[in-house]
């Protein structure tokens, strides 16, 4: 099978990752939306590493996942704080940091 | 040279004396002026002690120095602060810690009322010790701190009665006008230093030889500049009218006698340097000339009697400095006549003040008249000093302004012709101003005010005096009596071959005479046979408020350099705020202004960061994708 194509899937994954983080409010689904451009990254990765025949690529995805894994962590700490401060899970009502 | 141990206590004594005075304030007010007067007393026998151990030794062996401390040592740049008595210096410190003592003696009373009499000492005291460094400093270096520090004597003595404006003022004025001379001095060091790398007296002297003319003449000029802005010569001359602010003993001893001829020594000290620079040695000549013509004139318009003699020790001081440019058979002749000049001016100027000192504060001649009567020791020691500056016969100043216009003359050519005509119209109008003063303060009709009751003064003023009118008389005698001065300052000055004579000393002293006879004639004809007016007369000659107004001189000034200066100034202020000032501001208000606009993109949602992000991200690809295309 064509590896090019993998990396066409990459991209459609990235992108719907990005538009989901960028129109939706509930931090949740933000945050698996950045998971999911993640693993389109993991995905170009690996897909490279295939192409070029050496393991570059796959080391690279596991730092990813080593990343991704302590990025849940510290951001669903944040989420659940935020949600029991406010009441709200929504990204917009924690807008404070403004000038 | 021989090494002494004892020349710095000549200056540390009256320096003492300065600081005990202005340390210890107002507990030494009881005896404070006995002390300072005391001190300079000490340090002018120590001088008389160092004559006559001089007289004592072979011509070679006279001078003698000492070293102080070693001042300035970078790598092969060695300075010590040195001091170096020699056949020249011995008469300044006699002639400074001499007359200095005299006024020292005569400010005790002339200064009783004042309350902060014990201040003027002080500072009596602290001119005495750098004017005995100025002329025992071993190099120019050394010089230049006595230099500057009689500079500052200066200006807090005429600015002693500061509370009074125009008086603080003067003082200023000739600070200013000293430190543009000030800085001539500094450049000649800095030219010798950096031709000769040597500044020393005998270190210039020495390498003066080997080095350019372009050089030395660089020199020389600087040091006439430096020249003319302490002894008052043209272009700089205007400050001492003004600086007759000063109490009257300050006007005799710095102002007369001693501070203002410090030019006269400096280019007599540096006589190597103008001997081998003919241009500079020209120019000196030529501001003597111009200066004492100066002088004369408005001599002869000055109805204030300090301000009259201010006058005339410019035009006396001309002739010095004119002597000491005629090069090496000229300096002896400066010198005798600055010596005479320091004995006669001196004992007018405090005349003048036992006068003003009599007539409750009056300076105007026209308001004297017949004083005579009332103030019989002045009248005798201030005649003494007038017919010495006539220059009449046996008095002082008949041998040392003859023998100025006698080397005038034999100084050949043309050059001979005009400088000797120029000294002798001179010496005519100096006998015209001197008779219209004595006139108008001695003789006639008294003019003052009812309430004025004119009395002679206490022993304690008439006393330093007489004994100045005695030198009057006779320091001209004795001082050229066998050649006296000059076969003493022979050595140091180089032997000079005698000019051609243009005229026989007999024809120049019958000349000179006659010019003051004339002088005096036309004064008498003037002032003596008609009543003088109390009031200065308004319809006058152009000539006559020209020479009032001190022949345009301040005007002068004002026009060609104090208001292109504040014009300049006031340029380089608003170049200033607009161009530097504006730089900054203008760096500051545009990175606020950004910052404000910048700020709006602070939203504080997250998720329009993150679009910008997205956004960012796209464009830095598409721009990449676009390159690399």
């Amino acid at each position: 099978m064509n590896a090019a194509n993998y990396l066409y899937l990459s991209a459609m994954l990235f992108t719907i990752g990005a538009v989901g983080v960028v129109v939706r409010r509930n931090a949740i689904v933000v945050f698996m939306c950045i998971e999911l451009m993640l693993n389109a990254a993991n995905l170009s990765f690996v897909t490279f590493s295939r192409i070029n025949g050496d393991l570059n690529g796959q080391v690279v995805a596991f730092f990813t996942m080593v990343v991704a894994a302590c990025e849940v962590v510290v951001g669903l700490a944040i989420i659940v704080t935020i949600y029991r401060s406010r009441r709200s899970a929504s990204v917009d009502d924690a807008s404070l940091l403004k000038r | 040279m021989m090494s002494s141990h004892s020349l710095v206590y000549l200056i540390a004594l009256p320096l003492a004396g300065a600081a005990i005075l202005l340390l210890a304030g107002r507990r030494s007010d009881k005896w404070g002026h006995l002390l300072a007067t005391g001190l300079s007393a000490s340090s002018f026998f120590l001088g008389l002690y160092q004559l006559s151990l001089m007289l004592s030794r072979s011509n070679e062996q006279r001078p003698v120095g000492q070293k102080l401390f070693e001042w300035i040592s970078v790598g092969t740049f060695n300075i010590d602060a040195g001091l170096m008595l020699d056949q020249l210096s011995i008469c300044f410190v006699l002639l400074i810690t001499g007359v200095g003592t005299l006024i020292h003696i005569y400010s005790i009373s002339y200064m009783s009322h004042d309350p902060d009499r014990r201040r003027f000492f002080a500072f009596l005291n602290l001119f005495i010790a750098a004017m005995l460094l100025l002329v025992l400093g071993d190099s120019y270096l050394n010089l230049y701190v006595g230099w500057e520090g009689v500079g500052l004597a200066s200006y807090l003595l005429i600015g002693f009665w500061n509370q009074k404006l125009a008086y603080a003022t003067a003082s200023k004025k000739a600070f200013v006008m000293n430190r543009i001379g000030d800085m001539g001095l500094s450049f000649a060091i800095m030219i010798a230093f950096a031709t000769m790398g040597t500044v020393s007296f005998t270190g210039v002297k020495a390498a003066a030889e080997h080095t350019s003319t372009a050089a030395l003449t660089a020199i020389g000029i600087m040091l006439l500049l430096a020249a003319t802005g302490k002894s008052a010569q043209f272009p700089l001359q205007a400050w001492l009218g003004d600086a007759m602010a000063g109490p009257t003993p300050v006007s005799a001893l710095i102002h007369a006698a001693t501070m203002v001829t410090a030019g006269v020594y400096l280019i007599t000290r540096s006589n190597f340097i103008f001997d081998a620079a003919p241009t500079a040695q020209l120019l000196v000549v030529i501001v003597g000339a111009i200066t004492l013509m100066f002088g004369a004139l408005i001599g002869t318009a000055k109805d204030d009697i300090k301000k009259a003699l201010a006058a005339s020790t410019m035009s006396q001081i001309g002739y010095m400095i004119l002597g000491a440019g005629l090069g090496p058979v000229g300096y002896a002749f400066a010198i005798m006549h600055l010596l005479t000049h320091g004995f006669f001016k001196a004992g007018m100027f405090l005349g003048a003040g036992s006068v003003i000192h009599g007539m409750n504060d009056e300076v105007n001649i026209r308001k004297y008249g017949a004083l005579r009567k009332f103030m019989p020791i002045t009248f005798a020691t201030f005649g003494f000093g007038y017919l010495a500056i006539l220059g009449v016969p046996p008095f002082a100043g008949f041998y040392s302004k003859d023998m100025i216009i006698e080397t005038a003359f034999n100084s050949g050519g043309i050059k001979g012709i005009i400088l000797g005509s120029v000294t002798l119209l001179g010496a005519g109008i100096t006998a015209f101003y001197m008779t219209r003063v004595m006139i108008l303060t001695f003789t006639g009709t008294s003019r003052w005010d009812e309430e004025v009751h004119p009395y002679e003064s206490p022993w304690l003023m008439w006393l330093p005096m007489a004994i100045l009118a005695v030198g009057s008389v006779t320091s001209g005698y004795l001082l050229s009596h066998g050649n006296a001065l000059v076969n003493w300052l022979s050595p140091l000055f180089e032997s000079h071959g005698e000019h051609d004579e243009f005229l026989p000393p007999m024809v120049v002293s019958g000349l000179a005479l006659a010019m003051v006879a004339i002088g005096v004639a036309i004064a008498f004809l003037k002032y003596s046979r008609s009543d003088v007016d109390a009031v200065a007369p308004s319809d006058v000659s152009i000539f006559t408020t020209i020479a009032r107004q001190d022949l345009m001189q301040d005007r002068f000034n004002e026009a060609v350099f104090m208001r292109p200066g504040q014009l300049l100034t006031s340029v380089l202020v608003k170049t200033d705020e607009a161009i530097i000032d504006g730089a900054v501001r203008g760096v500051g208000r545009a990175a606020m202004g950004t910052g404000a606009t910048l700020r709006g993109v602070q939203s504080g949602f997250v998720r329009s960061y993150a679009a910008l992000i997205l956004i960012g991200a796209v464009a830095l690809i598409a721009a990449i994708w676009v390159v690399v295309q």
